[in-house]
């Protein structure tokens, strides 16, 4: 008999890229801020990150395979991804338990139980971070002290940070020029020389990790640049308008995780809006609540907050912000 | 600057591998079996019999309406049977088979390569050279050309657009074409203009084929009203709606057609064939086919007569390479894969493509990642994962409101998506339920 070939609709050849190789991608773009860290917070730095992706992946494995009975999804990396994004959220000194706590609220709330990978409407490693947030204010706030790779492990120097030395001074009625003396300079901000969650500490080595992600395709840039216009924009009109009352809009985007939360958090896939527009939309949103939060609300870090918050919007703009159709409007009978 | 569309698109690899082979006229067939309807429109109807000689270029199926096209025989001899062949999509189609006695035209045709520039035509000698030809768009749309040039009252065509994108991977025949009939393609261009009563053209061509734009830009002084213009090389630049907003920066909407913004657009190959309808009274009866696959030997370009068996002309390609799992009539983005070589090479046929077993299937469908990328990759401004998932649930009523009928099947959404999902294929499967739809409501 004459050999019958293969037959399939078109297209007949593909990309090549993978979910997994997008997340490979999301984890080199995260490696230069891990170095940083383990640069400035010792090996504790690594320690947490193990935990936090060991138990990230532990509990997706053990949800898929003996509680949803669903072929095993850890090759697709995005377990291990929330898992890093996870430990850069919290501090180094944060004990074991409540790492793993937080992995579990990532992995078996925010995301297995609306159906796992691309069905979780909000981003699993900041709804893991805002759970021990709220649970554990004291641990989620003693922040170490950046001394260096040699840190031991447990360590009790611990000190604020920028953004909560400058909330709490303000309150106190402090004349910010004087708050703004004693913070980390601008060199230390963008190399990491400061107090604060572990992966958000060096702007510089978070934006190479931009770069990278932009150069790979992964992630537009409207996103981040939304965000960080937005935050910029807001704290520079307060500025301008009482620079002895708030502090510059440099300060603002370099410091707390804005960068960290611009770049690789708001950007997660699932919990971001499809059409450029909606980006857009969503990266003002996010920037112009975190600016409110840092400046009038209770917390001095609102990156987390407003990006969940964002991210609730996310279905409702996917519905009203579609991309422009080719040609003209199309009209409905 | 280089011009493109704005919205969508895709880079695939190229893989132009048969761009520096000349177009090669291979043996003629000893038979050939040429289908009934290979346009747009309705069959045409056989007008001879079983036994009949024909001699080359005879007619032997007539255009059965204003959108169908003639058929003509493409070599001598006897028609042998009638009947219906499956063809690439597995239809059954009614095809005629005339096995091969000599070599003889029909007389008035002239088979020589002399170039013949003979441009005092009017426009209706024009237009009925081209309707009696059985000229089809050979970009793969064979829409047939006589309608395109019968212009309907109160529209008027303010320019010529001609189509050497190429966009799709592999497929060289209309860049072989461009460099070895320039001549001939300017002239056509001419005739489509007095047809048209326009005064300019322009040609578009992907930035890849440099040679050709060249090539063009130093023969078109002599043609006046003829412009070229490079474009960046990006698929589907070829869609017609695409070239379109790349050459003129206007968008046809849905519903409209490209003379509704004073455009038409034609294929090179297809102005190729007018240029040999009309001064060498040359009907479709060869096209240019790029044969060709990363396996095969010598990736080619082949002047081919229409109906030539796939099988039979495959041998003086240097065969079927080894470990071949998949066989496409077309490019890898838009072509039909074929069960068996047993099929014609038809008018809308621009190449063939081999692809080895172990890329000749998909890599199993994983969970949507919601990355976006078929939405920014598609250059209709859909939201293909969004339609993808209304058709698979049945919702063809949102599915439509999210204007699934606008879709041109590029597969640049199936093509991008890191997740491997049939995007493309659901897509069609809620088109085609809501133009059934729509068919229906209408009677």
């Amino acid at each position: 008999m004459e050999k019958l070939y293969t037959v399939s609709a078109s297209p007949h050849i593909h990309s090549g890229i993978s979910t997994p190789q997008i997340m490979r991608d999301v984890l080199l773009a995260l490696l230069p801020a891990l170095c940083i860290s383990v640069w400035f917070f010792g090996f504790g730095a690594l320690y947490v990150t193990a935990i936090s992706v060991a138990s990230c992946m532990f509990f997706e494995y053990f949800i898929t395979r003996y509680i949803l009975h669903k072929p095993l999804s850890l090759r697709d990396g995005s377990a291990a991804v929330t898992g890093l994004l996870l430990a850069f959220n919290v501090p180094t000194n944060l004990p074991e338990w409540i790492i793993i706590t937080g992995a579990l609220v990532s992995i078996g709330i925010a995301k297995m139980s609306f159906g796992g990978l691309g069905n979780n409407p909000f981003n699993p490693a900041l709804v893991g971070r805002v759970f021990l947030l709220i649970s554990f204010p004291v641990q989620m706030t003693t922040w170490p002290i950046p001394k260096g790779i040699f840190t031991p492990l447990i360590d009790a120097a611990t000190g604020p940070t920028p953004l909560a030395l400058v909330k709490e001074n303000i309150k106190n009625g402090l004349p910010i020029q004087d708050i703004m003396a004693n913070l980390p300079s601008l060199s230390d901000l963008l190399l990491g020389n400061r107090g604060g969650s572990m992966g958000e500490i060096a702007a510089l080595a978070l934006l190479a990790g931009f770069a990278y992600l932009l150069i790979r395709k992964v992630i537009t840039w409207h996103i981040p640049v939304c965000i960080l216009g937005t935050l910029g924009v807001f704290t520079g009109i307060l500025w301008m308008s009482h620079p002895d009352l708030y502090p510059d809009p440099i300060f603002h985007l370099l410091s707390g995780g804005a960068i960290l939360g611009a770049v690789f958090m708001a950007t997660d896939y699932t919990t971001s809006p499809m059409s450029l527009k909606g980006k857009v939309a969503y990266g003002i949103g996010i920037g112009l609540i975190t600016g409110l939060i840092r400046v009038y609300g209770a917390y001095p870090e609102g990156m987390s907050f407003a990006i969940l918050i964002m991210n609730a919007f996310v279905p409702l703009i996917n519905v009203y912000m579609k991309p422009a159709r080719f040609g003209k409007e199309v009209k409905h009978g | 600057m280089p011009k493109t569309f704005l919205q969508g698109g895709v880079h695939p690899p190229e893989c132009k591998l048969s761009k520096e082979k000349a177009i090669v006229t291979p043996l003629l067939p000893d038979r050939v079996l040429i289908p009934l309807s290979q346009h747009i429109g309705s069959p045409a109807i056989a007008c001879v019999g079983v036994g009949d000689q024909v001699k080359t270029g005879q007619v032997i199926a007539k255009s059965s309406g204003f959108v169908s096209a003639n058929i003509h025989a493409s070599i001598s001899g006897t028609v042998s049977k009638i009947g219906d062949f499956s063809d690439v999509t597995g239809y059954c189609k009614s095809a005629l088979m005339i096995e091969r006695e000599g070599d003889e035209w029909i007389e008035e045709i002239d088979h020589t390569e002399t170039l013949i520039e003979d441009l005092n035509k009017s426009k209706t000698e024009i237009i009925s050279k081209i309707t009696h030809a059985g000229i089809v768009g050979l970009g793969g749309a064979t829409f047939p050309s006589h309608v395109k040039l019968t212009i309907p009252p109160g529209k008027k065509c303010k320019m010529l657009l001609i189509n050497g994108a190429e966009c799709e991977p592999y497929l060289t025949c209309d860049h072989r074409l461009m460099l070895e009939k320039t001549e001939e393609i300017l002239i056509g261009i001419r005739l489509l203009m007095i047809a048209l009563e326009v005064s300019h053209a322009k040609i578009g061509i992907e930035e890849n084929k440099a040679d050709a734009i060249s090539q063009f830009n130093r023969l078109i002084k002599k043609h006046p009203g003829i412009s070229v213009v490079s474009m960046k090389t990006k698929y589907p630049q070829g869609g017609e709606k695409q070239l379109i907003k790349a050459l003129t920066g206007q968008e046809v909407s849905p519903g409209e057609i490209p003379l509704d913004i004073g455009v038409i657009p034609f294929n090179i190959g297809t102005v190729y064939a007018i240029y040999e309808a009309v001064q060498k009274n040359k009907p479709l009866i060869e096209r240019t086919v790029t044969l060709t696959g990363k396996k095969m030997g010598t990736p080619s370009n082949f002047r081919v007569r229409i109906g030539t068996i796939l099988s039979d002309i495959l041998e003086q390609a240097g065969g079927i390479p080894e470990n071949t799992g998949k066989v496409i009539l077309g490019g890898p983005m838009m072509g039909k894969a074929a069960n068996s070589l047993n099929i014609p090479i038809t008018k809308g046929c621009s190449g063939i493509l081999f692809v080895e077993e172990t890329e000749s299937f998909r890599k199993p469908a994983e969970p949507c990642i919601r990355c976006a990328k078929c939405v920014s990759s598609c250059p209709m401004g859909l939201e293909p994962y969004l339609l993808g998932k209304l058709s698979e649930m049945g919702q063809f009523e949102k599915a439509a409101h999210e204007g699934i009928t606008l879709c041109i099947e590029c597969g640049s959404c199936s093509f991008i998506c890191p997740a491997n999902r049939p995007l493309l294929d659901w897509i069609r499967v809620g088109k085609n339920a809501v133009l059934k739809q729509a068919r229906v409501s209408k009677k």
